[in-house]
């Protein structure tokens, strides 16, 4: 179903010039090298999106990234549902991100289950002049009677812990020594690299060194169609339908990484047949180590929208026998005539409507055929942390002549928005007010706007809803008073 | 196969279905090596009792889920009200990330606020090139009128000096020399928001009385009143109600920091990154006021005592909520500027008498846990013995051993707070152990309190920041007669719920 269209590349370019006029010279330099269009590559079937990426943010430019804590806190570390995660430091880091990333799960809140709780060792001066060991080793007994169930505790640093020279790693192995539990020290602290970006490989570095191999092996019966589902954090249930495809293919997830993940999933991982993963960005690392250990292989999947979701479960069917080949032929023919029901609903009322995306992770590539399935057309999209070889897989996605743009600044993503004037963004909570004031429909594409789940078939129906919602709601013919010239 | 194109099932049903929940209960029974149902029924019960509140009270290091936030929060907040100012944070970027975050879940608007991106270099080197380039980029991409400097921890710890830094960008051109960048050290492990809006509030007036053009003297009042709001999420409807009570008494005002407009904007096609605020020439002009009032104590103290040295007169409040906390304030105004307070003041406090009295049998003795910021807890519980609700438990995370004294006093006023005790430095988990034990027929506080809710069934009512899951309750008062109307409305509708859900007899018509 993928459609045919190119974006109009002069008119890109002209608007990136423009955008770069208004900042001080030399910032337009630096600027220059993380803007630009996509332009035919050599391979077949793709573009190229050369722009410059993975550096750091210019000061004062109102950038939209995070940091290393939301990274490993936020993303990865903080949805492992019977662990309880400390937010090391002073009281906001938590707080701030307190619930926010929508990781579902099933269990009991503050018995067996802590991911919508703010755990802090809440930093005051002192323990800046004294440090902090003796406090986090107080705290974890403490949070051990307060929480006798949880299966172990995670030490998130925030920016100070780095700073002040305290020894989290000693606290960590001294503590499991005394609880025989699995306390893992992360060292996230968020002056750390230029992004979200370096959290999520902490994050994955401390899963080597902190999980793997370190408790008793389990009585575990390996089988032959053993997965992993790797880097979705069940984001408003994301993990979910995308699970259930897999077992009606025939694979047995032995793991969920990290959305509605116990610590057994994760010390389990090793003994699976193949990894799975969703977000290459957050989640690669682990999958290379896991290949140069034990040997398992890992394969990249997108199971957003029909035409995607089709092409992953025969890519990953490829890895098994020919059961699992027909079995996925089975399941496509399955959700087959969901598909063309959403697709007849809301095509009509999408056709050719056009998008502008800036998210994170994978999004900015991977949502790119679902909306393509609704007949919609991606015209920009760009990474807030994306690296070189995101944006080398995005050239699969993208048109010739997409604006493409890294790390975008407050100031560039409203001017291009204002000129560009799309049919919808997708963006975040910090974009959506100021693109919604413009007129221009507007969807959350980190948390789903409070929607979701919007992964494999059952996912697509309210991902389809969702941009219909937005696109065609009633207000947007309101903004101008009537008695206003038009 | 439960979903369809025509009742497409999200989240809220989709994973209710059969196909679901038996893949849930499939995948913990065999991948997850969960604890037995068992026991999490047996943690769940013991965690309700007093054996596990006494251990639950015995913590002293782990703070589990505070009602509480850092303090650059606050200074982004405050300085956001001010005209066409950007707030600027210096240290670490995804600090920033998270208070405009945090404040646009709330205020459902955009909140415009940049940051100069420290990372490791700048943690050895220091954050002194970070901010020469980010004040000029900022000045030059979103032209202010002012640049409101604050900080993050990592800027703190390090030690960075504001003061000389800004100068420095000042030499090195950044901004021109003349141009308005006040600051504020604002480390998190100090305090909370509020002393961050505190900080910042003196460090704006500092630099316009101080250090524009050198230290100002006060000159001839000018009879007007300065107001610093304080950190309230209602800031956009009740600035805009206090100024409609001044408007009517004939007093002239200058509100310290007025986000009423800023986190209001319209949607007519145009995006306002700056709208309203305080002018500048207002605050320059502040200085020569009659008096300065802060409605929110714990928002205000320094700021307050800064401008007492100047020679004004100053009063604060505790987040003035009801009858008597209006009726305080108006006359605090009135005194202070010498304008009677006008007949039709009186009749909306009359109306609001009026309508106490209609529902008082409703009301009394009624049990109601509040959390929440110090000002906030005082005001509320103030107004609830008003109503002649009970109080009980009063907790605040950022609330001190002054604010619990004061709370004390508050309680010893009125027979109804004779129960009620109040809980500074205390978090919501430990307000979880309360509620179980001694519950209480109501809880007033954040949206946090969704939790609580969820675990003891005790009824939340939202009426402090941030209120994240409901929407536009801050776009009405809940300061003056008008928003103790309101605030008596919400707790009205939440006890004739719980009365109609309770019992099929006495379902009347009529109350």
């Amino acid at each position: 179903m993928s459609l045919d269209y190119t974006n109009d590349t002069a008119a890109a370019e002209a608007l990136i010039k423009e955008v770069l006029d208004q900042y001080p010279e030399k910032t337009a330099k630096k600027r220059a090298r993380h803007l630009g269009v996509a332009k035919p590559a050599e391979e077949e079937g793709a573009t190229s999106c050369g722009v410059k990426s993975n550096i750091k943010s210019i000061p004062g430019v109102m950038t939209i990234r995070g940091c290393a804590y939301a990274g490993s806190k936020g993303v990865v570390w903080g949805p492992v549902k019977d662990m309880v995660h400390i937010s090391h430091g002073p009281v906001g880091c938590g707080q701030y991100s307190w619930s926010q990333r929508r990781n579902y799960f099933n269990g009991t809140v503050g018995i067996d289950s802590f991911v919508t709780m703010q755990v802090t060792s809440d930093f005051q001066e002192r323990d800046i002049v004294f440090g902090g060991d003796k406090n986090l080793d107080a705290m974890v007994d403490e949070l051990d009677v307060m929480f006798p169930l949880n299966k172990g505790i995670t030490i998130q640093s925030e920016c100070p812990i780095g700073l002040i020279g305290d020894d989290i790693e000693a606290v960590a192995k001294k503590k499991t020594a005394e609880t025989g539990k699995t306390i893992v020290p992360v060292r996230c602290e968020g002056f750390r690299g230029v992004s979200q970006s370096l959290g999520h490989h902490i994050a994955n570095d401390a899963i080597r060194d902190w999980v793997f191999d370190k408790s008793a092996p389990e009585e575990f019966e390996a089988g032959p169609y053993d997965v992993n589902l790797i880097a979705d954090y069940n984001i408003g249930g994301d993990a979910w339908p995308s699970r259930k495809l897999l077992e009606e293919m025939g694979l047995r997830v032995i793991g969920m990484w990290s959305g509605d993940a116990t610590l057994a999933e994760m010390a389990r991982a090793p003994k699976a047949k193949l990894n799975l993963i969703h977000c290459y960005r957050s989640m690669n690392y682990i999958c290379r180590h896991m290949e140069e250990k034990y040997g398992i292989k890992w394969v990249e999947y997108n199971f957003f929208g029909p035409t995607q979701i089709a092409a992953s479960l025969r890519k990953i069917a490829a890895q098994f026998d020919e059961t699992i080949q027909a079995n996925a032929e089975a399941v496509i023919a399955k959700y087959q005539g969901l598909v063309d029901a959403v697709v007849v609903r809301y095509k009509p009322r999408l056709d050719g409507k056009t998008v502008m995306l800036y998210v994170g992770g994978l999004r900015p590539r991977h949502v790119t055929n679902a909306y393509e399935d609704l007949g919609m057309k991606i015209v920009g999209t760009g990474y807030e942390f994306g690296h070189n070889d995101d944006y080398q897989r995005t050239g699969h996605y993208v048109k010739e002549g997409t604006l493409i743009y890294d790390d975008v600044t407050g100031y560039e993503l409203e001017k291009f928005i204002e000129k560009i004037r799309p049919d919808l963004v997708g963006s975040g909570i910090k974009e959506k007010y100021a693109t919604q004031k413009m007129g221009v429909p507007f969807r959350q594409m980190h948390s789903w706007d409070y929607s979701g789940p919007y992964h494999g078939y059952d996912g697509f129906a309210i991902f389809a809803r969702d941009m219909d919602m937005a696109i065609n709601s009633p207000v947007w013919s309101k903004f101008k008073a009537p008695w206003k010239a038009a | 196969m439960p979903q369809s194109a025509e009742k497409t099932k999200d989240h809220v049903s989709l994973f209710r279905e059969p196909e679901y929940t038996e893949m849930f209960a499939a995948k913990k029974a065999q991948f997850e090596c969960r604890p037995s149902d068992d026991a999490v029924a047996a943690q769940l019960e013991y965690s309700k009792g007093w054996e596990y509140r006494e251990k639950n009270f015995a913590r002293t290091k782990a703070v589990i889920n505070p009602a509480k936030a850092c303090q650059p929060l606050g200074a982004v907040f405050a300085a956001a009200g001010f005209e066409e100012t950007m707030p600027y944070v210096h240290g670490s970027q995804g600090c920033v990330a998270y208070f405009r975050s945090h404040l646009a879940r709330h205020f459902k608007e955009a909140v415009p606020c940049v940051s100069d991106s420290m990372t490791e270099d700048a943690a050895v080197f220091g954050g002194l090139n970070n901010l020469v380039e980010g004040l000029q980029n900022t000045y030059t991409l979103y032209k202010p009128k002012m640049i409101a400097v604050s900080t993050t921890c990592m800027a703190e710890v390090i030690g960075d000096d504001l003061s000389a830094f800004i100068a420095t960008s000042k030499e090195k051109e950044s901004v021109p020399a003349d141009f308005a960048v006040p600051f504020a050290h604002t480390p998190s492990f100090v305090g909370s928001h509020t002393t961050g809006y505190d900080n910042m509030i003196k460090g704006i007036l500092s630099y316009f009385w101080e250090r524009e053009k050198g230290e100002l003297k006060a000159g001839a009042t000018t009879g007007k009143i300065n107001i610093i709001p304080g950190f309230d999420g209602y800031a956009v409807a009740n600035n805009r109600e206090l100024k409609r009570y001044m408007d009517l008494m004939g007093v002239e005002y200058t509100l310290l920091s007025d986000v009423s407009e800023v986190y209001d904007t319209p949607s007519d096609g145009t995006y306002r990154m700056y709208d309203g605020g305080t002018k500048l020439d207002d605050v320059r002009a502040a200085i020569d006021a009659r008096a300065t009032i802060g409605l929110q104590k714990y928002c205000s103290d320094k700021s307050l005592e800064y401008i007492a040295a100047k020679g004004q007169d100053t009063a604060s409040f505790h987040y003035p909520m009801g009858v008597g906390g209006t009726d305080a304030l108006l006359m605090k105004l009135s005194e202070l500027s010498g304008k009677p307070i006008p007949d039709s003041i009186e009749k909306e406090r009359g109306r609001l008498v009026d309508a106490i009295a209609d529902s008082q049998a409703y009301l009394h003795g009624k049990k109601v846990a509040v959390f929440g910021d110090p000002d906030f807890v005082y005001g509320m519980a103030a107004y609830l013995l008003e109503m002649g609700c009970e109080p009980t438990h009063c907790l605040s995370t950022n609330g001190g051993k002054d604010w619990e004294a004061g709370m004390k006093a508050l309680f010893a006023s009125s027979p109804f707070g004779a129960a009620c005790t109040a809980y500074p430095g205390k978090d919501l988990w430990h307000l979880r152990s309360l509620l179980f034990t001694e519950p209480t027929d109501l809880l007033i506080g954040s949206s946090y309190g969704k939790y609580l809710e969820k675990d003891t069934g005790i009824p939340l009512i939202r009426l402090t920041f941030p209120i994240f899951d409901r929407h536009h309750h801050h776009r009405f008062p809940t300061l003056g007669y008008q928003g103790a109307l309101r605030v008596l409305v919400e707790i009205l509708d939440r006890v004739f719920e719980m009365t109609d859900a309770a019992s099929d007899i006495s379902y009347d018509l009529t109350r």
